[in-house]
């Protein structure tokens, strides 16, 4: 598998992240020739073979509905590059 | 007298308890090791001086009233993306460079309850991303066995450390290799517990399905009395098991007669170093003759599909867990942008190291439209073939044999560039992440004075037999008191 330019930009804008051209360059290169290992995967038969889809044999995992006790807004706000009026700070989303 | 700092967790407590010892004289041999060693070794971030003396005086105090625990002013390294409230935690990343965590995670909380003296933070492969702990956003560390290598990865930091008594002992966490493989590249213990037995809740998620914290440690018995600590349920983590907690030391030094050790032909193929070979093997024979039954027609066929299967299913997480990452609630937020969306993609381009965003990049493929079926539903597809060839396999054996590394412990640079071959470096730990079982790496002999680590893997929740091989084998061997060469220098 072989990736385009176009191929690494679509990507790299679903997963939200800048790139410059010499970044698309070079994980075009890398990424198509990690992609080509991948290919043996087809090789496997998985008819009937069921994804694994968690590991632990306990299934949902219940608890009651009971409230308890949080953190001040202050220690939620303590790493945060902007804040307002006690808030996250973010920029307009809509124009 | 030896340094004290030399101690294992089970000396220090002796003599912790029988006031033979301080925690703050203790405390004070491990900061002076990391203030002798550390301007080779690189293999902290953090250390916590002042903190971790005010913690070893309260630990005395509790002892002086008898009331010490086996952990109580034992002092200790913690890898940095395990959260420590009022303690920065970098998961060695640009993104997190100035995280002050608000909360523990429950292992810390375990050890703080235990009185545990926390002495600092260990450098790490950014977001537990690589297996040389060269992707680390600051500085990589030093093999100290050799200081042009590096000392595996992710937890190379800590498995340094603990080679050259920084700490009695560390934490660490494993999604494909990350506790064994630097433990074998240091000549140190190192376990990656059975999925689901030590609480998740306050790890920075890397990739969900794989992640487990365990001990690193100078010798087995330590390895067996951390985990009496860390393990067990946590409602915090659904993920986290019911099983109940045996006593890991109980069992420790029963013989192996009637064990059976299946050594899997497919984790000795190739690509392996013949000198990593050779150790294996007589390794292997050393069992034989302390009485476990040595089956070599063990077979675990799909083995040569668990790298790509991996590398799909961890960036897949990976690029799942990773998309917090947007410069507002926590963390790096790029200054300069034009809009929310630019704010975010410039955040998490200039927060990022290269080897995160290989694995983003990956991952969102994997997951994308069109390609889904092809590698992520096919790759846990695969991951129940290798689970089930596990769970036939530990039908007639009660554990297996393998090499931690196929290889020794690599030259610094030396695979940077190409990301596959980095990979590599993990083919024989990743399939028992993706199994969910448990392994540990012991310390297993030395060619051209580098270490070799083997790895023995076990059923689910049977860590208590793996522990006894290890432990069984240490008693035989002194591989493991073996010091680096950094220490006479």
């Amino acid at each position: 598998m072989k990736l385009t330019d176009e191929q690494v930009k679509h990507i790299a804008w679903l997963a939200r992240l800048a790139m410059s051209q010499a970044e698309i360059e070079r994980f075009k290169i890398q990424l198509s020739h990690i992609l080509e290992n991948f290919d043996i995967l087809q090789q496997v038969d998985t008819t009937d073979v069921l994804p694994a889809t968690q590991l632990s044999a306990s299934r949902n995992v219940f608890r009651e509905d009971k409230a308890a006790e949080s953190y001040p807004q202050q220690q939620i706000l303590a790493n945060a590059p902007n804040q307002e009026e006690n808030c996250f700070k973010v920029r307009a989303i809509l124009e | 007298m030896n340094d004290l700092c030399e101690l294992t967790v089970r000396e220090a407590h002796q003599l912790l308890q029988q006031r033979e010892i301080s925690s703050v004289e203790l405390t004070e041999s491990t900061l002076q090791r990391i203030a002798q060693t550390e301007d080779k070794l690189h293999a902290c971030l953090t250390v916590t001086h002042d903190l971790a003396l005010e913690q070893a005086a309260d630990a005395d105090a509790c002892l002086n009233e008898g009331q010490g625990k086996t952990l109580t002013g034992v002092p200790v390294l913690v890898k940095d993306l395990i959260s420590t409230a009022g303690i920065r935690t970098t998961c060695g990343s640009t993104m997190l460079e100035n995280f002050v965590p608000i909360y523990d995670a429950t292992v810390i909380e375990k050890l703080k309850a235990q009185k545990a003296v926390i002495i600092g933070k260990t450098n790490m492969d950014e977001f537990a991303m690589g297996s040389s702990t060269e992707h680390s956003a600051f500085f990589p560390t030093h093999n100290p066995w050799d200081l042009n290598r590096v000392p595996g990865g992710s937890s190379g930091g800590s498995a340094a450390a603990v080679a050259t008594n920084q700490a009695i002992y560390a934490l660490g966490s494993d999604t494909g290799g990350s506790i064994r493989q630097p433990a074998g590249f240091c000549s140190v213990v190192g376990l990656k517990p059975t999925y689901g037995r030590v609480s998740r809740f306050g790890l920075v998620a890397f990739a969900s399905s794989l992640d487990q914290i365990g001990p690193l440690t100078k010798d087995v018995a330590d390895s067996a009395l951390v985990m009496n600590i860390i393990a067990g349920h946590d409602p915090k983590d659904s993920t986290s098991a019911r099983q109940p907690v045996p006593d890991y030391t109980k069992h420790l030094s029963r013989d192996l007669k009637g064990l059976r050790i299946g050594i899997p032909q497919e984790y000795f193929v190739e690509g392996m170093q013949g000198e990593v070979r050779e150790a294996l093997e007589t390794a292997i024979h050393r069992l034989q003759e302390i009485g476990a039954a040595i089956d070599r027609r063990a077979s675990l066929p799909s083995t040569k599909y668990a790298l790509a299967v991996y590398y799909i299913l961890a960036p897949s997480e990976a690029s799942a867990n990773l998309a917090r990452y947007d410069g507002v609630k926590y963390g790096f937020s790029a200054v300069n942008a034009s809009s929310a969306i630019d704010a975010t993609e410039k955040t998490r381009q200039l927060g990022f190291g290269a080897e995160v965003k290989r694995r983003i990049m990956l991952g969102t493929y994997a997951l994308s439209a069109g390609y889904y079926d092809a590698y992520y539903l096919k790759a846990q597809k695969v991951r129940t073939l290798i689970r089930e060839e596990f769970d036939q396999a530990f039908r007639e054996l009660d554990a297996l044999v393998t090499p931690t590394s196929p290889t020794l412990p690599f030259t610094l640079g030396e695979k940077l560039e190409d990301p596959l071959q980095m990979y590599l470096s993990d083919v024989c730990t990743l399939p028992i992440n993706i199994a969910g079982v448990p392994a540990i790496s012991v310390p297993a002999g030395f060619a051209d004075g580098l270490p070799v680590g083997m790895q023995i893997i076990g059923k689910p929740f049977d860590e208590e037999t793996i522990l006894r091989i290890a432990f069984a084998y240490q008693q035989a061997t002194d591989w493991h008191k073996r010091k680096p060469p950094l220490l006479s220098g």
